[in-house]
This record gives structure tokens, sequence and C-alpha cells, in this order.
């Protein structure tokens, strides 16, 4: 393999260059990524850097001394992958052919029909929806927050502790139900009203009002909330319409196996775009977590240089981390399915505990409130347990 | 030397935090050494002492970056920096620990409240 093009440079992306320097590949290796900025860490986006803790500086991902000898196309976008001339196309008309291709192309945030142009209405999934978050939270006033999950639910965290009336708004009964079931997500949702915050369930929003700026979100029941900013976080597409029309197989971003394999020779996928087959559950899953785009790709990587002739190991079972109000959120496992969860340490009222999750008597997740300690262990037992 | 903890007290597998400022942990491993080396993740505030203990590395409690107790290297982001290392000593069953002289690399959010600043 002569040539190598990563398309995707966040931490997916990142992690397969590495991946293929440490594996001993020192063949050209080019990383093409849509966003101008090298590659940075997302997750503090929600919390240390919209609050200003931390800068732009803090977020990358590289180190000062890392030399991955790579070719980095940045500001250069995607449009098209030919699998007969084995070539990416980008949105400039340049072509970049390789022999081997990781698919790193990330997911985008959903938006809100209607919101084009309305001024004070934001996104949160790249520095640059970051930095013009933090511009306008930093006016103060009212915060209205589209959607109770993760990003969503960091954001009000952010902007509580920024001194912001914050509203959020959850069209589901109770928010984080998907990730981490009825109860619990009724458990870590309720640190909004600990602190005040406004939260508002099983509610849709129909739309937005204001001429250039935003002034409220008009919700179905009739119910109007004024707002100042409004910040929608109703979850992530996979960025992979690019690859329409490429004969490779896509079904929830692309499919893949257990190693990142596509459908189409010399092409893996990794990261948020990546629809792996879990052979946990004989099932496929995309998963969004941080952890999996930086650990998985070093199997894909394997399964690219050996041409497929490689054995899958199993994966770590997924977690995730949040941070809300200063309390810290884990999670290992996968919460759908379980037929009971119960708290084996601490209280839920404290907002201090381990809850395990099971189905049919046998551990399928595990969810720690400000319990690393003793979440580090239960996860550790759980990835033996699990394999 | 700081005085940690009696050998007997600290089994395989486990840490003890010294509470000192900035704090550092002494790990006793399952091949039955022991390493000392600050205990706050350079990335965000997390006591490693929480953390991962395999082999001779710890992995952060929060996140996914594992730290070589030996040499206080870290492995993959998030973190970028080293944690220091510290010497260890251990008299008559019980373990000291001799500090690094050398400038702690502490995450931003820490960094910014030891010198005063916003955080």
């Amino acid at each position: 393999m002569r040539t190598v093009a990563v398309v995707g440079a966040s931490l997916a992306g990142l992690s397969a260059a590495r991946s293929l320097r440490q594996r001993g590949y020192d063949g050209r290796l080019v990383v093409i990524g849509e966003e101008s900025h090298r590659p940075y860490d997302r997750p503090p986006l929600s919390k240390e850097f919209l609050a200003g803790t931390i800068g732009e500086a803090d977020l990358a991902l590289e180190r000062d001394d890392e030399e991955l000898h790579a070719e980095w196309l940045l500001g250069a976008r995607a449009t098209g992958l030919d699998r007969t001339a084995r070539a990416i196309r980008l949105a400039d008309g340049r072509e970049v052919r390789a022999d081997g291709v990781v698919i790193a192309t990330g997911a985008a945030a959903r938006t809100l029909p209607g919101a084009e142009g309305l001024a004070g209405v934001h996104v949160l999934r790249t520095l640059d929806d970051a930095r013009a978050l933090r511009d306008d939270l930093a006016r103060g006033g009212r915060l209205v927050v589209i959607g109770g999950g993760f990003v969503g639910a960091e954001v009000a965290s952010t902007a509580y502790a920024l001194g912001l009336d914050v509203t959020v708004i959850e069209a589901a009964p109770t928010p984080l139900a998907g990730p981490l079931g009825e109860t619990m997500g009724a458990v870590v949702s309720a640190l909004h009203t600990d602190h005040g915050v406004r939260l508002l369930c099983g509610v849709g929003v129909k739309g937005l009002s204001g001429e250039r700026q935003v002034e409220a979100v008009l919700l179905e029941d009739g119910r109007s909330v004024p707002a100042d900013t409004v910040v929608v976080g109703v979850g992530a597409r996979p960025c992979v319409d690019w690859l329409e029309g490429s004969g490779i197989t896509l079904d929830n971003g692309v499919k893949c196996g257990a190693d990142g394999r596509t459908s189409l020779a010399g092409v893996v996928a990794v990261g948020d775009c990546a629809n792996w087959y879990d052979p946990h559950t004989g099932t496929h899953r995309r998963v969004e977590h941080w952890t999996g785009a930086l650990e998985r790709p070093a199997a894909a990587v394997a399964a690219l240089l050996a041409h497929g002739a490689t054995e899958p190991g199993v994966p770590r079972a997924p977690y995730f981390w949040s941070d809300q109000y200063g309390v810290k959120i884990q999670f290992v496992g996968q919460a759908a399915g379980a037929d009971s969860v119960t708290v084996e340490e601490g209280s839920t009222d404290d907002r201090s505990f381990l809850a395990v999750y099971r189905r049919a008597g046998r551990q399928v997740a595990v969810l720690g409130m400000n319990q690393p300690r003793l979440f580090t262990r239960a996860r550790k037992q759980f990835g033996t347990a699990a394999s | 030397m700081i005085p940690a903890c009696r050998l007997a007290d600290l089994p395989r597998g486990e840490a003890h935090r010294l509470d000192i400022e900035p704090p550092v942990s002494v790990f006793h491993t399952d091949d039955g050494e022991l390493f000392a080396i600050d205990d706050t993740c350079t990335h965000q505030d997390a006591s490693l002492a929480d953390g991962w203990l395999e082999g001779c590395e710890v992995e952060c409690p929060l996140h996914a970056s594992k730290f070589d107790l030996r040499t206080g290297a870290v492995d993959a982001p998030p973190a970028k920096l080293p944690v220091r290392t510290h010497e260890v000593v251990v008299e008559d069953g019980m373990v000291h620990v001799r500090l690094s002289a050398d400038a702690p690399n502490l995450p931003p959010c820490i960094s910014a409240r030891l010198a005063g600043g916003a955080a």
C-alpha cells in the first residue's frame, strides 16, 4: 500500500493516522478535513471551552512533539469516492488517489427546520459553533435549549454557571431515556431542576419566532418561551452523503463488519459515521462515543493493512461520560433491553451513586454519578464479565 | 521525604493518595512494585488513584489516557503531557515519597485556580 487517505480530521481520523504509523505503515498518508482546524477535542466545547476555563490551544489533540509525516488537506470537503479509480474527489475539484481509504467523516448536528438565518440560534458540534455560541452566551439573558440530551444538558449546565436564565425543552416524557433508560434518565435530568433550571418535558417545538433575531420558542401546546439565545441539541446524523453512488453499502452510516471493514475492499470506516457489527448483540450499532472514536481505529487499520486477514478483537464495552452542574456522570454498556436497574452504592437523592442495569440477571450496563472510583472498578469488572 | 503510608496498608493493585499540593499517589502494582506519580491527570481534574491500574499503567478514571507509572509518559488523548514521577523509598515498613523538583503538568483548570485566575 503506497498511499492511504484518511477522510476526516477529528479524533477518529487522527487515531487512524496514528495507528497506521504505529503499525509500521511508512507510505504516503493524506489526512483530509472539512474544517480548517487541526484535530481538536470536542467534549470540552459544551463544557470548559464554552465556560471560558480553557482556550483553543488546550483543545489540540496532537502533542507538540508529534510528527505523523502526513499531508494535511484542511478546509477540504470530500464530495465523492470513485471506487474504480480509487480516488477521493474534493469540493475544490482536486482528487486524491489512494490504495487504502479510512472513512472518518463523523456526524453533523441536526438542525431545526425554519431556523436558518435567524440570529441567536445555534447548534454545537464544531469549534466554530462553540465560538459563536460562547459569544452569544456572554451577552447573558435567557437561553432556551431544545433537546434534553447530553449536549443540551451540558450547555444548560454551563450557561447556568455563567449566570443565564435557562430553560430546557424535551419532546420525550423523560430526557436521556434512550441512553440511560426512563428511571435513570429522570434522575440525571433532575440535575436541571436541582439548580433552578426549568425543564419542560413531553412537549414538542412548533417553531421559533423573531424577525432577524430569535425572540421565543413556540411549543406545540401553544406556549411561547421567550429566548435571547437558542441552542438546538437534537442529535446528529452521520456525514455519509458524499458516499452516495460510490457503491459502498450505507445503512445508518457506513455499514461495517466487526473490524471496520466496509463493503468495498481497501476501505474501512471509523468513528461516528461508522455502523459497526457488534458481536455481543449480533446486530449493527453506530456508536457516537468519544472512546469509540479513540479505540476502534486500531482494529480498522489492522484490517486495512492486512487486507482483512485479521481476527478482530472484542472491543471494550461502549463507555461515555458527561459533566453537568459539577456532577460527573459515567456510563458503560447498553441500557436498551435492560429489565432492571438497581442502585448498589450511594443514593440517587444525593446524586452520588452507582447503578447496575441487568437483563435476565446478567449485568448489561453501569451508571455512576460522582463515583469515579467505584465506577472504574465496576467498569473493569464489566469488561471481564462481558467478554 | 514525605511519609505516605505503611506498606502493609497498601495491598497490591491499590493506590494511596497524599493530600499535599499538588496531590501525589503511590501505586502498588500487581507485580509488587511501588511507584509514585502526581495524582491529577494532566488533562482534567481527575484523581489517578481512582483510576484503572493494569501492569505498570494507570488509566484516568474519567477519560482514556493511560500514564506509565515508571516514566509518567501518556499514551493517548485527551491528555498530552506526562505526569511527574517521584522516588519511592520504603524504610521500616513505611512508604515514603521523595518529591520531584520538576514543575508539575497540571490541567488548565487547576493551573488557572492556583494562579488565582478565573476558573
